[in-house]
Parts: C-alpha cells; structure tokens; sequence
C-alpha cells in the first residue's frame, strides 16, 4: 500500500506528476477538437440539407468516408499522408527541407473529421425536428435568413441536439487515447512508461482507466448543467 | 371537341424551364464536388503510380490472412458479448440491489473508458499477477495477445449488448407483459413470444452499429502485436515505407463497414414492412 502511494505520489519518485501532465494532454486535446468538430459537422449538416443536390452528395461522401474508417487508420492516415504531402509540397520549392507535422496538430485533425461527420448526423435530426413553421415566422416578422437562423433556429436546435453532442463528447475523450500511439504524452502514454519502468502494469493501466471515468463523471456532470441552462427557455408541457 | 379547341385557342409550346441560377449554395456545392473528384483522381493516379506488382503479391496474402483475423475477432467477441450481455442486462433491470449495482458499475466501467485502455489492462496489466495465474494455470491463456484482446473486445462489446438489450426490452409497452400474462403465459414464454420479437426491432439498428464499431475498433489489436487487417498494414508499411499500404487498408475498411451497412438497412426495411402505411 505504501508503495502504491509513493509510485504514484508527486515528485521525483512517484508518477503522479507524469501522468498529471497526460491529463492535461487529453483534455486539452479533447477541448481543441470539439470547436474544431462541431464548427465543421454544423456546416455539413447545413450542406445535407441543403437543396443543391452536389451539395448533399459532396457532404455524403464526407460522412461516408470519415464514419467508416477505423479512428486510428484516419489518424495515421493524417499524420503520415499529410506528412508525406507536405513534405513533397516543400520539395518543389525547397528540396532538402523537411517538415515534421506535430502530433497534437494530427491528432486534433483526425478526431475532428471524425467527430464532425458524426456531429453533422447529430445535427442534421435536429434540424430535421424543427417545424418548418419556425423558419416561416421567422421571415414573417422580418428577420433576414441569418438572422432566423441565430434567433430562432438555433436556440432550439442546440436544445434537441445535446443529449446527442454529449454522446460524442464522451466518445471522443474515450478516442483521444488513440493519439499515444503517434507519440503524444497523454494519460494511455504516460501511464505506459510509468508501467514499464515501474513493471506496476495493472496499479498504472488501473489507474489510467480511473482517470478516464473521472472525466467522464466530470463531463456527464457539466453537461446537466448545460442541458438545464439550454433547457430554461423551453416552455412547459 | 378537342377541334373546337385547337381552333380556339393555338397549340403553344411550353415554355422552356427558367434556367437555374448560380447560388451559392450551387457554386459550393461544385467546388466541394470538385474537391472530392479531384481527391478521387489524385488517389487513382498515386495508387496507378505506385503500383508495383511484386510488392502486390508479395502482402496481398498477408492482407487477407489479416482481414481473416479482424472477422474472427470481431465474430467471436461479439457472439461471446451476446451471450454475456443478456444476464448483465437482467441484473441491470433487477430490483434485487446486490444485482442492480454491480451491473451497473460494469456497464458504466466499460462504457465509460477507451477500449485501447481495457486491452492495454488486461493484455499487460494481468502480467503483474503472473504468479498467481501461472498457479492457476491461467498464464497461457493470458500470455497470448489475440486471447487478451478477445477478452478485452468481449467484456466491453457486452457492456454496450447489454444496454442495447436493455433499452430494447424495456421499450416495449407494459401492456405487452399484462396482455401476455393474461393469456396466462409464463413469464419466459411472454419474453421468447411476445417481447423480443418487438424488442429486436428496435435493438436491430444499435446491433448493427455495435458491428460496426467493433469492426473500426477492432484495429487497435494491432498496437498489441495481432496481425489483423491494421497489423498487417503496419507491418506492410515499415517494412516499405510506401504509403498505398494505408490506403489499401482504407479502401478495405471502407468496403467492409458500407456493404455491412447496407447489408442493416435492407434487414430494417424487410422486418418492418408490416409497420409502413
């Protein structure tokens, strides 16, 4: 028991600093993702519903592709495709340079398409749940498209997607532990090293496993409170 | 008749259709098309490119052979996972406490962390207790990544079976049950006959996406040392450092998770022909 509390206490001994910063590591990605993620699925959602047919198909293929790949094929597929891309864009111009794309940049990109295509669903049933009314009374007092859509459309579309978007909240927070794998420092990565150093394997998957419940917990608590701050407009049935 | 009109009034063509005007949703919509048709014949042309017949035959056997161990896996754990789910989501529902709870604590455990987590658990994690599972003779079951990672994909796919059972049960009415039990069927017959049937029309879309998300998570076995379709691409390309690898590998999952998808929707549609008005 001591030891237990000394490889995980602060300091030069123990991993609890180490594994501290993974924390920061996966929210912060998690957190650089979800504006990333949900500016793009909204677009897309926008796109599906639109009436211009190439624009439905494009945004289609868009969802197809990212909801059907595997997370940690897209996230190699970004961090070496773009890599390699890049790395040929900057041999034409200046032969012999060589780029390094940063891991957090790659990861943030591969969760976010993946979270988008995801998000855009989200979004999309949503839309689909507001009555055409709403728009049509919108234009009816005078607001222009932009502004029904912030006014009216919107405070109503976040309320009916929530429950959806904290779905993908918490999945994308489980999906950030793909990123150890391309070499970021977060809770999976640190609490690797901790093991194989310490070979304290199961005290430290273990306790990665507990942080990730605790984020969770922390998350599902945070949004009641978004949910009940969306929620106060809502007229009472 | 129809002369009486013809003389009254002349035949007119019909106007021609106004033409449809360049919006911007309509210049959008092409240029995201252009991107995608562009994406397509860029990949096309680097694929042509970079094809290189030896290499083809020399992993195209080893991308088979890794398909194969993706399909036994995600197979087998979700079988087990059925099969494990249905007592968790009984004590889930349990008005028995000691049931309900611990139910519970595991749903929410499996659900409520990444599946890369509970393999890297139970794959080097359960090395700590060698000695004692050696003692039990348990350590060769423990010592092979592919059975860690069956278990792994097993208890967590059935965390999820069993809120998708759950959830399915219990959206059938009450009446159902008191309809059946009036008839005087028993409870298990109630379940088999009248409950179920409904209930699997709700769970079949959740089924099939929990398919689906095995299939994708499935990949991570790969950073465990099995050789499924994403190990097998791993090994290709560190051994190459040629990127089609990874596209190849795209393109496969890709085909996988579309036609499986299909495959759902027309299994949705013939089940519930009997509800479309």
């Amino acid at each position: 028991m001591e030891t237990t509390l000394k490889l995980l206490g602060f300091g030069a001994e123990g991993w609890g600093d180490e594994i501290a910063s993974g924390v920061l590591v996966t929210v912060s990605l998690a957190l650089a993702t979800l504006p990333l993620g949900l500016a793009v699925g909204f677009l897309i959602a926008l796109a599906k519903q639109s009436q211009e047919r190439s624009l439905r198909l494009a945004a289609n293929i868009y969802t197809t592709i990212f909801r059907g790949l595997p997370e940690l094929l897209t996230l190699f597929l970004v961090f070496y495709g773009v890599q390699l891309g890049v790395q040929r864009l900057v041999a034409l111009f200046n032969p012999g340079a060589t780029i390094e794309i940063n891991a957090f940049v790659a990861g943030m990109v591969a969760l976010g398409v993946v979270f988008s295509s995801y998000a855009s669903e989200v979004f999309l049933s949503a839309f689909r749940a507001i009555p055409r009314g709403q728009y049509e009374g919108g234009y009816a007092i005078g607001l222009s498209t932009w502004q029904t859509m912030r006014l009216v459309v919107l405070p109503q579309l976040v309320r009916i997607a929530l429950p959806g978007l904290s779905n993908l909240w918490l999945i994308l927070l489980k999906d950030t532990a793909l990123v150890s794998v391309i070499g970021l420092s977060d809770i999976i990565r640190q609490s690797g090293i901790a093991a194989r150093v310490t070979k304290e394997a199961f005290l430290f998957f273990g306790v990665a496993c507990l942080l990730y419940l605790v984020l969770a917990i922390i998350s599902s608590i945070a949004f009641g409170f978004i949910e009940r701050w969306a929620g106060r407009t809502e007229p009472a049935r | 008749m129809s002369s009486t009109a013809s003389r009254i009034i002349e035949t007119m063509e019909r106007p021609p259709a106004p033409a449809r005007q360049w919006t911007g949703q309509r210049i959008a919509g092409h240029v995201f098309m252009g991107f995608w048709v562009l994406a397509a014949l860029g990949l096309a042309t680097f694929l042509a490119g970079a094809w290189d017949s030896e290499l083809f035959a020399r992993y195209a056997p080893n991308y088979v052979s890794g398909l194969i161990v993706t399909i036994q896996l995600v197979l087998i754990s979700i079988l087990l996972g059925a099969l494990l789910s249905a007592p968790i989501a009984y004590a889930r529902t349990s008005r028995n406490k000691f049931l309900a709870w611990p139910a519970y604590a595991y749903v929410y455990f499996f659900r409520g962390t990444p599946l890369l987590a509970q393999t890297f658990l139970i794959y080097y994690g359960l090395g700590s207790f060698r000695p004692q599972l050696e003692a039990l003779g348990l350590w060769t079951f423990f010592r092979e990544a592919w059975y860690c990672a069956v278990l792994a994909f097993t208890l967590n796919t059935a965390a999820y079976q069993a809120e998708i059972l759950r959830g399915a049960v219990q959206s059938v009415p009450r009446g159902q049950w008191e309809g059946a039990a009036s008839l005087g069927l028993h409870r298990f017959q109630t379940l088999q006959k009248i409950i179920l049937p409904q209930a699997l029309i709700v769970a079949l879309r959740p089924y099939g996406n929990e398919i689906i998300l095995m299939i994708k998570g499935s990949a991570i076995v790969a950073i465990i040392t099995v050789y499924d379709l994403m190990g097998e691409t791993r090994r290709a390309y560190s051994r190459t450092f040629d990127f089609q690898t990874y596209i190849w590998a795209a393109v496969i999952y890709l085909a996988i998770v579309e036609t499986l998808r299909n495959i759902i929707d027309w299994i949705e549609r013939r089940i519930t022909r009997h509800l479309k008005r």
